[in-house]
């Protein structure tokens, strides 16, 4: 049992990138104010079902973004938030019913092309290369964004040399564990130097070996072009670690955007007090009846966040009880991005920590 | 306090004149794109080059045994359909069934999106790929006419035109197979197009065209394969180069044709 006072802070240092902490000034040197994408009154909504059960639904609705040049922008939400439907919008592959999408001066709705001229685009799966060597997947794709051979060839061996991957160049990607692979992909992103990327979870089941290389080469790139970069993630932690700014997305619309900072300051005081019971605990203690009226309750798991006197009161009450006798786990934390999206009144589910 | 995206005076307006706008970068040429796409494509069948040639070839040699039982071995005519078209049957296996199955993966995976974030043309994608699926069949087309030739007497000589049969009637059928995985409204259809135009190319082509009904004769001469195979018969006995040219014209064309179709579908898919 542990009592956590500042959240997360040993995990942040070993998975984000090194040396850059949350709540320091997260703008880098090169970064400027100019706008990379401005979005506004974005919409996009289809039909599902037939005749008489068909129905509307609203992928995402007016959705109003700035995102500045040079900075790391996020975009968190659970599943089927609209994120996914964001980010294909803003890279030209969707077209949206309503709205405008202007990136670096160019219109993305009107000509879609323009964005894969500036923007390299990782999505969730990369099927397309799967078969090819993780060599020959690099360069093809530095080949594709126009580069001679001779230059995809350079190019090819800078990304694989930063990303750790020379060991793995002649194994086809399929081959490759879930993490490696997701590297590899990550590598044909990085190839050929765009002032953009849009990265759809970029280190999802990497080790946090890679996952620093990844984001090491990222902060790189930033430090050396101002690279501006738009990072889907439904994870809060890396979230917290690595963003200069977060859009928090629920069914399809924006409720929040802000630094995670920022964020988290509309949780004001409230701490979370998270218990977890290993067996039936005792409801007519009157403490653990108080507790089990406003904590969110996921199996043995029980959440809630309350002002910081109440709740040391309470955990002090719990732990001189009986109730102490069938409790496996406690912690008390300061709020994380979670909590600032639950009180924003998104959906709890779906968001992953770690 | 939490702000929804960042404030603006007049959010809808169209993006302001006046910002400068960033360079872009360079789009593929569409050469330099269909060869970087033709030799990643052709590199999977490292993989895959043994298990492919064999169903191929097996299933071609297995027909042409088959019909040894069915056709008069005394014509001419009859026995040059028979390894004709199981040769053409290979290149409509692969080029045509196999594209249509992985265009139609592609689609379903949303793996098209990796190349429609590429600056590269969708005429180079859809080339490259149709370029390497035929060029996957020669192998097989090669093995299965000289195993049928022995196997039905016929001569070997004019074997070098399968050079020109094969890239010309796998452009026809991988542009047919393109345009079946692009147009097809699911996975499972594409498969299912796929499966059948390559049975129409082996029932309609293996078959001596003298010895069908006309109404099935009408629809061999729909069928982009029987040019390929016509154009391949043509080069047995006494060869009529001409016949050869005009179907072998034929192929080009409805290639030209359905790669041209199977660009604009690449085009319409990737857009949503």
């Amino acid at each position: 049992m542990a009592i956590l006072g500042a959240a997360f802070t040993g995990e942040h240092q070993g998975e984000g990138r090194e040396g850059h902490s949350p709540t320091s000034d997260p703008a880098p040197a090169r970064r400027s104010d100019a706008a990379c994408y401005r979005v506004a009154g974005l919409s996009k909504k289809y039909r599902t079902g037939r005749r008489v059960a068909a129905t509307t639904v609203h992928a995402n609705a007016d959705i109003d973004l700035d995102i500045r040049r040079g900075e790391i922008f996020g975009l968190l939400g659970p599943n089927g938030a609209g994120k996914s439907t964001l980010v294909r919008q803003l890279t030209g592959l969707l077209r949206p019913d309503a709205g405008s999408i202007d990136l670096l001066g160019h219109d993305v709705v009107r000509r879609p092309e323009a964005a894969a001229r500036l923007v390299a685009y990782l999505g969730q799966e990369c099927g397309a290369l799967d078969e090819l060597t993780v060599s020959l997947a690099i360069e093809t794709t530095a080949r594709l964004r126009a580069l001679s051979a001779e230059a995809a060839r350079r190019a090819r061996a800078e990304v694989m040399e930063e990303l750790g991957l020379r060991d793995l160049a002649e194994r086809p990607i399929k081959k490759l564990s879930g993490g490696q692979r997701r590297l590899a992909c990550v590598a044909t992103a990085l190839v050929g130097d765009r002032p953009v990327l849009v990265l759809d979870e970029p280190t999802v089941g990497m080790d946090p070996v890679a996952r620093r290389a990844v984001w090491a080469a990222i902060d790189r790139r930033r430090a050396e072009s101002g690279t501006t970069v738009v990072l889907v993630t439904h994870n809060v932690i890396e979230a917290e670690t690595v963003l200069d700014r977060v859009a928090v997305l629920d069914e399809g619309r924006v409720i929040a955007c802000d630094t995670p900072g920022g964020l988290k300051a509309t949780v004001g005081d409230e701490v979370r007090l998270e218990l977890v019971w290993r067996g039936d605990p005792p409801l007519d203690d009157p403490t653990v009846a108080l507790l089990a009226r406003d904590a969110v309750r996921i199996g043995r798991r029980w959440t809630t966040r309350m002002d910081p006197a109440t709740a040391r009161e309470l955990l002090a009450a719990v732990t001189a009880g009986p109730a102490f006798g069938v409790l496996d786990d406690f912690t008390l934390s300061t709020p994380s991005l979670e909590d600032a999206y639950l009180a924003l009144g998104g959906r709890h589910e779906g968001l992953v920590k770690g | 306090m939490t702000t929804v995206g960042t404030p603006r005076s007049a959010s809808r307006e169209a993006p302001e004149r006046g910002v400068p706008q960033a360079d872009l970068a360079p789009t593929t040429p569409l050469w330099a794109g269909l060869v970087a796409v033709y030799r990643a494509q052709l590199s999977r069948t490292r993989v895959s080059r043994v298990p492919l040639l064999f169903v191929a070839v097996f299933q071609s040699v297995g027909i042409m045994i088959l019909m040894r039982g069915v056709v008069d071995t005394g014509s001419d005519s009859a026995r040059e359909a028979v390894v004709a078209g199981s040769s053409v049957l290979v290149v409509a296996f692969v080029a045509l069934n196999l594209l249509a199955q992985h265009f139609g993966a592609l689609r379903a995976a949303n793996a098209l999106d990796y190349y429609m974030t590429l600056p590269v043309r969708p005429a180079a994608v859809v080339l490259g790929m149709a370029a390497a699926y035929a060029s996957f069949t020669l192998p097989g087309t090669i093995a299965t006419a000289v195993t049928g030739a022995l196997m039905f007497q016929l001569p070997l000589a004019n074997l070098w035109a399968l050079l020109l049969v094969v890239p010309l009637s796998g452009a026809a059928l991988a542009g047919v197979g393109a345009v079946f995985g692009l147009l097809a409204p699911r996975q499972e259809l594409a498969t299912l197009l796929g499966q059948l135009g390559m049975s129409a190319a082996l029932l309609l082509g293996v078959i001596p065209a003298d010895r069908m009904p006309r109404v099935i004769e009408l629809g061999r001469d729909l069928l982009p394969s029987s040019y390929g195979v016509d154009a391949f018969i043509a080069t047995y006995g006494t060869p009529d180069w001409t016949a050869f040219a005009t179907n072998l014209a034929v192929c080009a064309g409805v290639g030209v044709a359905m790669l041209t179709l199977a660009t604009w579908a690449f085009r319409r898919t990737s857009r949503g």
